[in-house]
């Protein structure tokens, strides 16, 4: 009972907040936790697409789901490197902070 | 093989030898002379080849013996030249080709190959002997081999080519080409030992003097071509129409035809080339170059090839005689050559220098030879020609033996005299007989000794012609020169070979190697036979004995004979008496001289002086033509002219272009250009550095911007895709 | 608007103002038990959307592993953070930029899409969509090659987190 179009918007402001956090702040932590919003939001508009062709082919359909299936996997796998990566620079480094990792400045 | 090709050949080789000597055999003294003595005696053997059958051939300056190839195209024509042996060119060709050959042998001699070299000998002065030790540990003085013994050879090989040149050519322009590359051997032979400051100053003389008449010459030539449109012997010479248009047409000088003003500019290149009066100057101080130079160029070749040039000429220059009366080219040669005659006569009459004496000698005897062809005696000329080049060689050969036994004798006792003054020498006769008679040959054919010798049948025919002529002046002018030239001849000889020796030199004097005394042996044999070829017929007792062969070849030259047919025992008894009372005037004053003095110094006094100085005739050449031209040379062109005018201009204009290049430098160069250059530089500089700051190496603002961008041309591609 | 709708905007707003606190807050520690709040919210939303197993395995994974994750390497690396005051980069106005342009233009293109207003309506019961989904995933003409890659990345994070943190003290001098 719900229109899609609330799911997509909804799912787009999560994006683009995770976006945010990922583009403005500092601790890599807090860099993570942006990329996790965004997976978040990601899965949010999976399965409402999921929803939305079950119901208009009204036919098992199950592409989304298992779309979605793999998000789950991959968003797991890239937190625990990532946070791998974040403990190792941070034992380097003894900060977290992102923006003091400037080995690549031009 | 063609006699053409044979004649051809003959000038090559010395030629082919001067460029071997020079590019290859310069330093090996033994090859050079080889490849000179190789090539002169091939042309000898050609010459008398070429000689043998042009005597055997009938009719042979009607048909002589001719080849000539195109050279120069000259629009319709072709300028040719070619060779033409005719009995004139054979029986100089005859002379040419023995007297250089025994010039050629003489020289190596003279330049005493096979001796040690000397300490202190260097390039460009003539040696002065070296120091050997012989058995007994003394030490001796001897003669030393030249330094430029090579180059020596190299140039009369060049010499030898220029002269055969100029004898088997068939047109004006190529006899002038010889004419001037002898020339340049002359001056370079005269100057041989050039570090000497008098060899140099002559040498410059020669050249400079004998230029005066061939500038004069050249100009006849051109005349002669742009008039005839050739300059060939046989279209010019054997051509009695184009004779008598040039000798009626008249030339922009008042009162002379063509063919008369021709002939003047000619004789003055022989008066030039031949060293007559006014341009004489030049052959006395010729001496300064080695004795075979002497010989070769300045008595039997070169200074006969101007006499060579009027004699072919005589048809142009004669040109409209009638027999009685003189053209005007004749009387120019008649006149120059019988003063030329009797003024050096005189002047030999007071030189010391032995080689001086032979000098005058041969300018007045050349003198003869003009003054012969003024009068019309062509044959007797040319005759002349023949005899004078055989004993005047002989008697300068003669000449450089006795100076190389005087220097012997200089090294020997050290003694410091001049080897070639007459007065220290005396008594030779003893120490060096071979010499001695070979010169008393030349000497006594030089005067016109009667009968024996070949001076006198051809001055007797000079005296006869010019009496036959009724040129009286002339006749006697010749005669008084015939009485001098025996005086100054036996004066030679008596205080050279006879009497007692008036120096140490003179007394260890000795005789000189065969190498150098064969030649004056051969050249005594022509001194003495040469004369009996032509016997004339008139003579009394022997005349008709042997046929007058070089009249009937040599005269047929001539389309029409001169007059020969008056005969007069007059000339023939003045020509008997001047000889022998010459001579015997010449011995009875000086026989007895023992100290070295001149007898006749005293009693002819400030005559005696005059003569001894030449008439001066230098000095005044010296102060009215080379000062100015020095002055014109040095002051006005030089200073003047050269350093101030032009070299002021050439500096200003130096000193503008420098100062442009400066003010573009400062104004243009370095701000515009390095300034935008510069620019650029740091343009790019500050772009770089303002692009790395994008680098930051902060992830976060990469992706920022990376997503600002992709959003940005997001819309970018839907305003155009969706809406374009 | 059913009760099916107030519970979504509900769970929408409290997951959109959770996700605004996690990228703004100061502590890290605050920022990371708001991210267990918004991660709850999603796993209501997917309850909306019928798809309760991922609900689940939201909770499950998301909230009881990688928030937990989280939450261990905040506590870990807590020591530097205190003395840092702000913790927004400098940028963060180019970044928030960035951000709402990206949500304008997702939010404007999607609004073209004639599908847009689709109302979603319940899901026949009988559609059985954890067993087709399970069939799926291990059918070859299906997802098994994801599937199995997929577990081949795990091991391959596994291995690869263990490395990076291993402490390497013992092998080096320093």
């Amino acid at each position: 009972m719900i229109p899609l179009a609330w799911y997509l918007i909804f799912s787009a402001a999560l994006f683009c907040i995770g976006l945010f956090g990922a583009l403005a702040r500092k601790n890599a932590v807090a860099i993570l936790m942006g990329v996790e919003l965004m997976l978040n939001a990601v899965n949010v508009n999976l399965i409402a697409f999921w929803h939305y062709y079950a119901q208009v082919r009204s036919a098992p359909y199950v592409h989304g789901l298992a779309f979605t299936t793999m998000v789950f996997v991959v968003a797991a796998a890239e937190v625990a490197v990532g946070l791998a990566l974040v403990i190792s620079a941070y034992r380097r480094r003894q900060t977290p902070v992102v923006d003091e990792l400037t080995l690549l400045k031009g | 093989m063609a006699v053409e090709t044979l004649i051809v050949l003959i000038p090559l080789l010395p030629l082919l030898a001067f460029f071997a000597i020079v590019l290859f055999a310069h330093r090996n003294n033994a090859l050079s002379h080889w490849l000179a003595l190789i090539a002169a005696g091939v042309a000898w053997m050609l010459s008398m080849i070429v000689f043998r059958r042009a005597v055997q051939t009938e009719e042979l300056s009607r048909f002589p013996f001719a080849a000539a190839i195109e050279w120069l195209p000259t629009g319709s024509a072709a300028l040719k030249i070619g060779v033409q042996i005719d009995p004139l060119s054979a029986v100089t060709l005859f002379f040419v080709a023995w007297t250089v050959l025994m010039i050629f042998i003489y020289s190596i001699g003279y330049h005493n190959f096979g001796q040690p070299k000397g300490e202190h000998d260097r390039p460009g002065l003539p040696p002065h002997g070296a120091e050997i030790r012989d058995g007994h540990g003394h030490v001796h003085r001897v003669p030393s081999i030249e330094p430029m013994y090579a180059r020596f050879f190299a140039l009369i090989s060049l010499f030898a080519f220029a002269m055969f040149l100029l004898v088997i050519t068939d047109n004006l322009l190529t006899l002038y080409i010889g004419w001037e590359i002898m020339g340049l051997c002359s001056y370079l032979l005269i100057g041989f030992w050039y570090a000497k400051e008098s060899a140099r100053n002559a040498m410059i003389k020669a050249f400079l003097t004998t230029r005066v008449g061939d500038v004069f010459m050249l100009l006849g030539l051109a005349a002669l071509y742009s008039l005839t449109g050739t300059l060939n012997y046989q279209v010019i010479l054997n051509n009695p129409s184009v004779l008598n248009g040039l000798a009626s047409a008249a030339s922009p000088l008042a009162g002379v035809s063509w063919a008369g003003l021709i002939g003047i500019l000619l004789i003055i290149g022989t008066i030039g080339k031949s060293a007559q009066f006014p341009l004489h100057i030049w052959l006395p101080d010729a001496m300064e170059g080695p004795t075979p130079v002497s010989a070769m160029i300045h008595a039997a070749t070169m200074v006969s090839a101007g006499v060579y040039l009027v004699i072919r000429f005589f048809p142009l220059l004669s040109a409209g005689w009638d027999g009685h009366h003189l053209t005007l080219p004749m009387l120019v040669m008649g006149a120059v050559g019988a003063f030329t005659a009797l003024f050096a006569a005189t002047i030999a009459l007071a030189q010391n220098d032995i080689k001086r004496v032979l000098a005058y000698s041969t300018i007045s005897q050349l003198g003869y030879m003009i003054a012969a062809l003024g009068v019309g005696a062509y044959v007797a000329a040319a005759f002349h020609l023949v005899t004078h080049a055989f004993f005047k060689a002989l008697l300068f050969l003669g000449s450089g033996s006795v100076i190389h036994g005087m220097e012997h004798g200089v090294f020997h006792t050290g003694e410091n005299i001049d080897p070639q003054n007459m007065l220290y020498m005396g008594g030779l006769r003893k120490k060096m007989p071979l010499t001695f008679w070979t010169f008393l040959a030349g000497g006594l054919a030089l005067s016109g000794f009667p009968l024996i010798t070949a001076g006198f049948w051809s001055k007797d025919e000079i005296l006869s012609g010019a009496y036959a002529s009724g040129q009286t002046a002339i006749f006697w002018m010749l005669a008084a020169a015939a009485l001098l030239t025996a005086f100054y001849t036996m004066r030679q000889i008596t205080l050279t070979f006879l009497g007692q020796p008036r120096s140490h030199s003179a007394e260890h004097a000795h005789e000189s190697r065969p190498v150098m005394t064969i030649p004056l042996v051969i050249l005594a044999f022509f001194a003495i036979t040469a004369g009996w070829v032509g016997i004339p017929e008139y003579f009394p007792a022997v005349g008709g004995l042997l046929p007058n062969w070089f009249e009937e070849f040599v005269g047929s030259m001539l389309v029409s004979h001169g007059e020969m047919a008056h005969f007069s025992l007059l000339p023939l008894g003045v020509s008997v008496v001047v000889a022998l009372g010459g001579l015997w005037m010449g011995w009875l004053t000086y026989r007895g001289v023992v100290r070295p003095v001149d007898p006749l110094e005293k009693p002819l006094g400030g005559i005696y002086t005059l003569l001894r100085n030449k008439y001066y005739v230098d000095e005044f050449y010296q102060w009215a033509f080379i000062r100015p031209a020095r002055w014109l040379a040095e002051t006005l062109t030089d200073r003047w002219l050269d350093r101030t005018i032009i070299d002021g201009a050439l500096h200003s204009i130096a000193g503008f272009g420098v100062w442009l290049g400066k003010s573009l430098r400062r104004w243009i160069d370095l701000p515009v250009i390095n300034g935008a250059g510069d620019l650029t530089a740091a343009g790019t500089r500050n772009l770089g550095a303002f692009l790395r700051s994008l680098q930051s190496g902060r992830v976060q603002i990469y992706a920022t911007v990376g997503l600002g961008l992709a959003a940005m041309v997001a819309i970018l591609i839907y305003f155009l895709w969706v809406i374009g | 608007m059913n009760g099916l709708q107030v519970v979504f905007l509900l769970a929408a707003l409290v997951s959109l103002f959770s996700a605004a606190m996690v990228v703004s807050a100061r502590r890290m520690m605050h920022a990371a038990l708001w991210l267990v709040l918004t991660l709850m919210g999603v796993a209501v939303i997917f309850v909306t959307l019928q798809s309760s197993f991922f609900a689940v395995v939201q909770v499950l994974v998301y909230v009881g592993a990688i928030a937990i994750l989280i939450i261990f390497s905040v506590m870990l690396t807590r020591r530097v953070m205190e003395d840092h005051g702000d913790q927004i980069l400098p940028g963060w106005r180019a970044a928030g930029l960035v951000a709402g342009l990206l949500f304008a233009i997702i939010v404007g293109f999607l609004a073209l899409w004639q599908g847009f207003t689709t109302m979603l309506v319940e899901l026949p019961a009988d559609a059985d969509n954890l067993l087709d989904l399970g069939q799926a995933l291990v059918s070859p003409q299906g997802y098994a090659l994801p599937f199995e890659l997929a577990s081949v990345l795990l091991v391959a994070a596994l291995i690869g987190a263990i490395t990076i943190a291993v402490d390497r003290k013992e092998d080096q001098h320093g």
